[in-house]
């Protein structure tokens, strides 16, 4: 597979690979695709009391699309609110990694994940809505 | 003129090369372990090639002169060679394209011939694709196939093939050796299931042939489909062997256009392409017990090496009933174009989806039952006649590496550590 620059940079020296803990108040997680898919990515996101997401981790098993999509994905949304993080679209993804199109798929995979886990937290943290952030 | 047009062309390569080179180059210790994909072409090979593009070109048809003499003479000889192999006779071998070629041939030249006596086809649901392609097709040309499935190990059962005999059957298609898990099939027992049945039996012997004896006469083979590119020859350019004396046994040409080959196939011979096969098939029938020892032993190191070092792995295929050369592993809990990406100096391939066109993962692995979850984590690898030990260490500890690199970064192996 030729990939970008950018790519191989992510694959090779991945952003915020890790967990946190699941059972934490703070922590959103999110997974999304299947292991007979070929991609599944789980992403956790550490959310403060302003709302904002101070930390992001990954753990993906895919391709080195998947990888790549999902190490960046933790670097966007780090520091943003969660509304913010909801704006980033798989396209914004695909584009800056220069996915080809037969792994734009991985882009959406990131793009749901983080959807995923920013539900987790919301439903953990009902009290505070979309509106508040 | 000419100059604007040299410069033109310089600068088309320039950016033709410059696009497609990227970022991924051969990194210059690579290991190449895709044996089974291809392989490099022995230098005898070459040199045996290389009279024949520049001095001996003549065309082995215009055997009016010397310059067509000279080739059809180098033509026969390497018609012999290519038929010694596989204990035939020389005028048993026509030169096609390659195995893909002489698959279509070989099913839809039957097909064509003796659609009158029968419409029924048998093959086996792992055939390489120019074998199920070329059954589908005829599908869609009223002929019915019969996939026989396989078990978990990836063998047919020969009880089963010779219950879906039937009078309306004209061919049974098996390969010798399957091409991604290097199991090797019975072709003796088949062969005497089809002759008894009076039904032409061909095999697709281009994973085989040069690895593991392979006797027509002895089999009862009828047709079969060699390549040179995959026993160090080159690509382009491969044989159907057409058992003379059989009835029936006269596939219908698929390319018309001057009779070549007896008919069978039109076209004028790629005579370098053709001297390369028999020096191919030469040098094979000389080293295929030392090399199949050698790549036997150098396969189960590599295989040890990684079991050694790496959990939960599983291996594809039959253990001991396969190609020595050939090693079809599942890594649980990662992706194979992952770990192919993060061991750029090994050359393998996978069963995994991601490294399809199509995003299917390998139909070889989901006929025998492995989980697509399971053909994800697949890698193939196939020595080779220029692979050496230190090559093996080297792709075992690369591997290693790589399969460490990727559990590391998965969610599947971590939920599956938790619960060891």
């Amino acid at each position: 597979m030729q990939y970008s620059d950018e790519v191989m940079d992510h694959f090779t020296n991945p952003r915020n690979v890790g967990s946190l803990d699941e059972k934490a108040a703070d922590v959103g997680t999110g997974t999304f695709g299947s292991p007979a898919c070929g991609d599944v990515l789980k992403l956790q996101i550490r959310v403060d009391s302003q709302g904002l997401i101070t930390e992001a981790r990954f753990k993906t098993f895919g391709c080195g699309s998947a990888i790549a999509s999902s190490s960046l994905l933790t670097e966007k949304i780090t520091g943003k609110t969660l509304a913010q993080a909801l704006e980033l679209s798989n396209k914004e993804i695909a584009r800056e990694l220069q996915l080809p199109p037969i792994k734009v798929h991985c882009s959406v995979m990131a793009e749901e994940a983080l959807k995923s886990a920013i539900a987790d937290y919301q439903a953990k943290n009902p009290r505070l809505s979309d509106g508040d952030f | 003129m000419t100059r604007k047009f040299e410069t033109k062309t310089e600068t088309n390569n320039e950016v033709i090369h410059s696009r497609v080179s990227g970022n991924r180059q051969v990194p210059s210790r690579s290991v190449y372990l895709d044996n089974a994909a291809t392989t490099a072409v022995d230098p005898a090979v070459l040199e045996a090639m290389l009279p024949y593009f520049c001095k001996r070109f003549g065309n082995a048809a215009s055997i009016h002169h010397d310059f067509g003499c000279q080739a059809q003479q180098a033509v026969q000889k390497a018609r012999g060679q290519v038929a010694v192999l596989i204990n035939a006779d020389p005028g048993e071998i026509i030169f096609t394209s390659g195995a893909t070629e002489s698959n279509n041939l070989a099913i839809k030249g039957p097909a064509e011939k003796l659609r009158d006596k029968g419409t029924h086809i048998i093959t086996c649901s792992i055939e390489h694709k120019a074998v199920l392609d070329s059954c589908k097709y005829l599908e869609t040309r009223g002929f019915e196939v019969t996939y026989l499935p396989v078990d978990s190990l990836g063998m047919l059962d020969l009880a089963q093939l010779e219950e879906a005999i039937t009078e309306k059957t004209l061919l049974i298609s098996i390969m010798a050796a399957n091409n991604e898990i290097g199991t090797i099939n019975p072709i003796a027992e088949i062969g005497a299931i089809a002759n008894q049945h009076k039904v032409l039996f061909h095999c697709d012997a281009t994973q085989a042939v040069g690895k593991i004896p392979i006797d027509v006469q002895g089999c009862g083979i009828d047709l079969l489909s060699l390549s040179a590119h995959k026993i160090y020859g080159p690509k382009g350019i491969g044989a159907l062997f057409i058992r003379r004396g059989r009835p029936g046994n006269r596939p219908a040409p698929q390319m018309h256009g001057g009779g070549h080959e007896k008919g069978y196939r039109s076209g004028t011979l790629n005579v370098p392409a053709i001297v390369g096969l028999g020096k191919a098939c030469e040098l094979c029938g000389a080293n295929m017990v030392r090399e199949g020892e050698r790549l036997g032993k150098l396969s189960q190191k590599l295989l040890r090496l990684i079991s050694e070092n790496i959990d939960h792995i599983r291996i594809n295929g039959h253990l001991e009933n396969r190609l020595g050369n050939l090693l079809n592993m599942t890594f649980e809990f990662v992706e194979g174009e992952g770990v192919m990406l993060a061991m750029p100096d090994v050359a393998v391939s996978s069963g995994s989806a991601c490294t399809s066109a199509t995003l299917e993962p390998s139909y070889v692995l989901r006929a025998m039952g492995v989980s697509d979850e399971l053909a994800h984590g697949s890698l193939r690898f196939s020595l080779g006649r220029f692979n050496t030990e230190q090559e093996i260490d080297r792709a075992a500890q690369s591997v290693i590496r790589a399969v460490k690199k990727m559990r590391d970064l998965s969610p599947l192996y971590e939920s599956a550590i938790k619960q060891d």
